[in-house]
């Protein structure tokens, strides 16, 4: 057998494509980037006042009372939300109905509106009373604050309800078996093994309903709940600085949106155990020495 | 009563679906019973009736002599709490066709919970306890892990340490190893072989022929709901009476 001679084959250099089209479009943008930029800078702007406000007294207030308000109506929202959530999928027609109704009234109609009725409230009810005991005037109570909790955290929960649902829905009803098996109560395996696999599935919503609700809480301004708005807003009437102060309020924002968006992803990752994506060590540490 | 389970004229329906029909069972302590028979034949509900995650309609099922899920007063029978069903079930161990492992739960993790949360035994204890299981079941090492890094048959074969781990006196196995790859079925087989030979009173839900034959002191045949036959491996699997278990083992050898 003689040995094979292959020809030796052409040798291609292979150009990669410039993609001129993209290129045209991305500068283009820039472009129009850049022209927004240009136009706030020459606008009528007084960059000084942005940088004055920007730590002022009443503004830092105003973030701070926006940061309040946002854990406390998520708090409210989350506890009502997981009530609801069991009651829904309780055997009881009752609660279950009382459940769905609850939903549907405080999702159904804007926050807004719901706001406005919590204010005001004491128009219908003067006087409230724990069934009869410790009367009080509903003026005294409904403060700005506690009618933007209960606005916010009510309509809150009427949403974190259907997400915490979905969340126990998408654990397989074999682990309620299993923890059933080995000696749980219903409760106790719901608590100890249900939710916890639940939150991986109900803890990204959440975080962005919290992301929502830092910006729902501007409507509490109409209410004279005392959040970056209404702050913003009192400096402006005075001042008469209005693009600059909405600017201020808009950096806040975005700031504290910033903030809880690490925190989310923390916290996703805390609940994303035993799915892959999760640090190995802590695992190992339980293991007790073996003799 | 020196019965560990027994059923009584059992019977259950799924709407106007009669699943079990007069079923009766004793199992002493020590026995290995296999249930064979069909898809649809209500083996896996037996089961399920005798841990109490399925209700019954009619007859009833005891534990160690207590009847399962109701206190006896007279001729009535009122239901238990769910905390004293909880506490029934303890002496009862499952393992399901789809391991059901605690995923947010390392393996050890897996295997304490029940002693630990709802046995209040002491942790260093229990925890020593689960290695020991683990080394029994093969799988020494995999403390740490997660079941989504097990095969199908190292996740059953935790399934079944977790079982053990709550010293129960009798074990149910539904189609242990129908979810496994056959490569895998002979792992968990061998674990539950060994579990027979230990003593273990085991009521298995299976297909696996072989594993009745070499195992079973007795064997049940059920078909549509009804117990159609009843005896050692050797009457039923060798040298079967009955028409429709002769065709069903003649088609599964």
């Amino acid at each position: 057998m003689s040995e094979v001679i292959h020809a030796q084959p052409p040798a291609y250099k292979i150009i990669h494509s410039k993609k001129y089209d993209q290129k045209l479009l991305a500068l283009m943008v820039l472009c129009i980037l850049a022209f927004i930029v240009h136009a706030f800078i020459n606008g009528q702007i007084e960059w000084k006042y942005v940088k004055e406000n920007l730590f002022a007294r009443q503004v830092m207030n105003g973030v701070e009372n926006t940061i309040i308000m946002t854990l406390c109506s998520m708090v409210l929202g989350i506890v009502l939300g997981n009530l609801a959530a069991m009651m829904r999928m309780s055997e009881n027609p009752v609660l279950r109905w009382l459940s769905i109704g609850y939903i549907w009234l405080f999702r159904g109609t804007p926050v807004l509106l719901q706001l406005l009725l919590w204010f005001n409230l004491a128009l219908i009810f003067p006087v409230i009373s724990l069934f009869g005991f410790f009367p009080m005037r509903t003026v005294d109570v409904m403060t700005p604050f506690m009618a933007a909790l209960l606005g916010l955290g009510i309509q809150q929960g009427a949403y974190t309800a259907e997400i915490v649902r979905a969340g126990i829905l998408s654990i397989d009803k074999g682990q309620m078996e299993a923890a059933q098996s080995i000696g749980m109560t219903r409760l106790k395996a719901t608590f100890k093994i249900i939710l916890p696999q639940a939150m991986r599935v109900i803890v990204p919503p959440i975080g962005n309903e919290t992301i929502g609700m830092i910006k729902t809480t501007a409507l509490a301004s109409i209410i004279q709940f005392s959040e970056v708005l209404k702050n913003v807003e009192d400096v402006y009437y005075v001042n008469s600085r209005v693009i600059e102060l909405l600017i201020v309020a808009a950096i806040w924002y975005l700031a504290i949106v910033t903030v809880f968006s690490v925190v989310q992803m923390y916290v996703e990752r805390h609940f994303s155990k035993g799915w892959g994506r999760r640090v190995r060590a802590k695992a190992d540490t339980i293991v007790p020495e073996a003799a | 009563m020196d019965h560990i389970i027994s059923a009584i004229h059992v019977e259950k329906y799924f709407g106007a679906h009669h699943v079990l029909k007069d079923i009766n069972l004793e199992v002493s302590p020590g026995e290995v019973v296999c249930i064979i028979g069909p898809s649809g034949s209500g083996k896996s509900t037996f089961l399920r009736c005798i841990n109490q995650l399925e209700t019954i309609e009619g007859g009833y099922v005891t534990i160690n002599g207590e009847i399962a899920g109701y206190k006896q007063r007279g001729h009535l029978l009122y239901p238990l709490s769910d905390k004293e069903v909880a506490k029934q079930r303890q002496s009862v161990g499952m393992i399901f066709q789809r391991f059901n492992l605690f995923a947010h739960r390392t393996v050890l993790q897996n295997i304490t919970e029940g002693p630990i949360s709802v046995q209040k035994r002491p942790a260093k204890a229990c925890q020593d306890e689960a290695l020991v299981l683990l080394e029994r079941v093969g799988l020494a090492g995999k403390a740490a892990a997660y079941p989504n890094e097990l095969s199908g048959g190292q996740q059953q074969r935790v399934a079944i340490a977790r079982s053990l781990a709550m010293h129960p006196k009798a074990m149910l196995f539904d189609e242990p190893t129908s979810a496994l790859d056959p490569e895998l079925i002979g792992e968990v087989l061998a674990v539950m072989k060994e579990l027979a030979l230990s003593g273990m009173t085991m009521i298995v839900v299976t297909h696996e022929i072989g594993f009745c034959r070499e195992v079973a002191d007795r064997v049940l045949f059920m078909d549509a709901g009804a117990i159609i036959a009843e005896g050692t491996a050797e009457e039923i699997l060798q040298n079967p009476q009955n028409p429709r278990v002769k065709n069903f083992v003649s088609a599964v050898l």
